[in-house]
């Protein structure tokens, strides 16, 4: 039960479990943007739910076609404002009326309208490292080892390729039919990879 | 390459050029594919670096070696060694903070300001237009920090527990500073950083050397382009950019209460905040135009950087100048109107008094010679706007020092008035921040992406997913509005494999 968790936890950040035979998956490669969306919609319309696509810039409507729902990073960034917000409040509240208050022109020692600056400054500083924060814990990042390194043309995924990644962890995943799918979508180049250590020849 | 035909083949709409929203806007010329772009921006950091760069960089590490050394003078003679004395007692350190922290707000303008606004044009500058305010900020905070005279206990400024057991002042502006400046600078550089991942994950898979790779390797997190990634890390992008802009309006805010918040005539004036961000983003974009001319020209990248993005920084250097030179007047007015004496003499005193010289200085070069821009031939003259923007950051240089110097070299008591001039050293340390600056740019263009590669893709026309679509929702054809699914428009086409 909490294995299964874990796993679908991970596999939202796109990290997914090899089968036995160390496969990790089926790359595929999609001339454009246009046949990799839809492409994206034909394999969550056939069930598949363990699958990405890569692609060097952000495809507009990619979200949708993938089935995926609004990002939370949002969350965090609330978060880490609030703690932001109350954090300044708190220490200048403790620091000048509490452990060690000095009167000065017989001023109170804690108001919050000279408080309103430092606790803007810190309310954003903090929202800012949530929505980092988050992000990079939703994305499962920093990932130095992923299994599509192996492949020597996902290198091009940063530049102008376009990949779908259909994972072998994949409740459906069968290399065979799979590829066959994924060739009837329109897909120019199939791999194999393997979670096996050894990089193309 | 795969698809370096296809995108040949779809030319961008010419007819749709002008009217057709920013998303149709040619922002990229010369019909480039979208591994022209990896080429054209990786490769600056891949091979050997031009000679002028060189040239260049010796000279600006100079100036950075002048700075160490005069800074190195000023902390064992004392701050004594610049011109600082009573009764002006901020002297340039205080106006070249000021100048400096002005510079970088230009950076997050573009890159967070304009994203909010979907402005497209902005991904061909808005990574070196951030680099740029990095660098500012560096450079600005060097000044407050030597110029509390003790460097050594500058983190007392922090809230860190101490010997003394006592705690910063949280009700004074020079505080607030600290917090806004520091959380001004954490945040521009992760909004950078973040930006950087994929462009770093770019450079990463291009490397030929192991140990280039693995030093990428970390800095790119294992960014692949995954959608699932992409999803995240563009809602990431989008509050940073939503928090960045409140921000950098409240940083020159909180620097102008550093004045406003005092009493001193000349000082104490409500219109400070918007004046100190209109006039920070003026000279901003001053210095953004500066490098960039300097940068298309040297490094080749005029089809990424056009003289449109040029046109459309010149037309808010036009804008802001005007507003910041409106508000020169109105300070005028409300001297005027406030009925005070000292107020009212405070302003005659500047305008014609013994520091006439650079206030006039300050007005042409900022209010009068940015109004060349409404001429569409002039902010589209590359050596105009080159001029041009040097003279406004001289103007706003002239800005601090007027704002600084002149309201404190004469104040209420006749008796104490006095004459600033400045020392060898104040001088020199200018020079070396320029030094500073400039090494630090050099070093950005040298190793890192200096155009955001992932965020320019992004804007071109073949980006779009249903740009494949049959129809291409252009009229022509047979009339039928386009339905058509792209997966048809795929598989017509002829494999290239």
């Amino acid at each position: 039960m909490l294995d299964n968790l874990i796993r679908e936890g991970k596999a939202t950040m796109g990290i997914y479990e090899s089968d036995a035979d160390q496969v990790y998956g089926l790359l595929a490669e999609f001339p454009n943007p246009g046949a990799l969306l839809h492409a994206a919609e034909a394999v969550r319309e056939e069930g598949y739910r363990h699958f990405d696509t890569h692609s060097p810039f952000p495809i507009h409507g990619m979200d949708d076609a993938m089935g995926l729902g609004n990002s939370k990073v949002g969350y965090f960034a609330f978060l880490g404002g609030v703690t932001g917000c109350a954090g300044a409040y708190l220490l200048q509240w403790w620091t000048a009326a509490v452990d060690y208050p000095i009167n000065i022109s017989g001023k109170p020692f804690f108001a919050v309208e000279p408080s309103v600056p430092i606790m803007f400054e810190l309310t954003v500083l903090f929202a800012a490292f949530g929505a980092v924060a988050g992000m990079l814990a939703l994305n499962g990042l920093p990932r130095p080892y992923n299994p599509l390194f192996y492949s020597d043309r996902f290198e091009g995924a940063s530049d102008d390729r376009f990949f779908l990644h259909i994972a072998a962890s994949d409740e459906q995943f069968d290399s065979e039919e799979t590829a066959a799918m994924l060739r009837r979508i329109g897909a120019q180049h199939i791999e194999l990879v393997q979670d096996d250590g050894v990089s193309d020849p | 390459m795969a698809n370096t035909e296809e995108t040949k083949s779809i030319p961008a709409d010419p007819s749709t050029e002008g009217h057709g929203g920013a998303g149709h806007e040619e922002l990229v010329r010369g019909n480039l594919s979208f591994h022209d772009i990896t080429e054209l921006v990786s490769r600056h950091t891949e091979k050997k670096a031009p000679p002028a760069w060189y040239v260049a960089f010796a000279t600006a590490l100079s100036g950075t070696l002048l700075l160490l050394a005069l800074m190195a003078y000023v902390v064992w003679n004392g701050i004594g060694a610049w011109g600082n004395n009573q009764p002006v007692g901020w002297g340039w350190p205080i106006v070249n903070f000021v100048f400096w922290v002005g510079i970088g707000h230009a950076g997050t303008l573009i890159s967070a300001i304009l994203f909010l606004f979907r402005q497209h044009w902005r991904t061909s500058i808005n990574r070196a237009a951030e680099a740029m305010t990095l660098f500012a900020v560096i450079c600005a905070l060097i000044w407050p920090t030597f110029h509390v005279g003790r460097v050594w206990v500058i983190y007392w400024t922090l809230p860190i527990p101490n010997q003394m057991e006592m705690w910063p002042q949280f009700k004074s502006p020079l505080l607030w500073d600290v917090f806004a400046v520091s959380s001004y600078f954490l945040v521009s550089l992760i909004f950078w950083y973040v930006g950087l991942v994929p462009d770093l994950a770019t450079l990463r898979d291009r490397a030929k050397d192991f140990w280039r790779k693995q030093i990428l390797g970390f800095f790119s997190l294992g960014w692949t382009g995954s959608n699932r990634h992409w999803r995240n890390y563009e809602k990431a992008y989008l509050l940073l950019a939503g928090l960045a802009t409140p921000l950098v309006l409240s940083v020159h805010s909180v620097v102008s209460f550093d004045f406003a918040v005092s009493v001193i005539p000349g000082w104490h004036t409500t219109i400070f905040p918007p004046y100190f961000v209109a006039g920070a983003i003026f000279s901003g974009f001053a210095m953004v135009v500066t490098l960039m001319v300097i940068t298309r020209e040297v490094y080749g990248l005029k089809n990424l950087i056009t003289i449109d993005h040029l046109e459309k920084m010149n037309i808010i250097i036009l804008v802001t100048g005007t507003i910041v030179g409106f508000a020169y007047i109105t300070e005028f007015f409300m001297a005027w109107y406030s009925g005070v004496e000292y107020e009212q003499y405070a302003f005659l005193n500047r305008a014609f008094g013994p520091y006439a010289w650079a206030y006039w200085i300050m007005m042409t070069c900022n209010l009068v010679t940015p109004q060349l821009f409404w001429s569409k031939k002039l902010r589209r003259s590359i050596p105009v706007m080159f001029v041009l923007s040097i003279i406004v950051n001289i103007g706003m240089w002239f800005e601090r020092f007027v704002i600084t110097i002149t309201s404190l070299h004469r104040d209420f008591l006749p008796s104490s008035w006095g004459y600033f001039s400045p020392t060898w050293v104040d001088i020199g340390t200018l020079v070396g921040s320029f030094g500073l600056f400039f090494t630090l740019f050099l070093l950005f263009l040298r190793f890192v992406p200096m155009v955001a590669m992932s965020e320019v893709k992004g804007v071109m026309p073949q980006a779009d997913p249903h740009n494949y679509d049959i129809g291409n929702g252009h009229a022509g054809g047979d009339g039928e509005p386009y339905i058509e699914p792209a997966t048809i428009a795929a598989v017509e086409r002829p494999e290239q494999e």
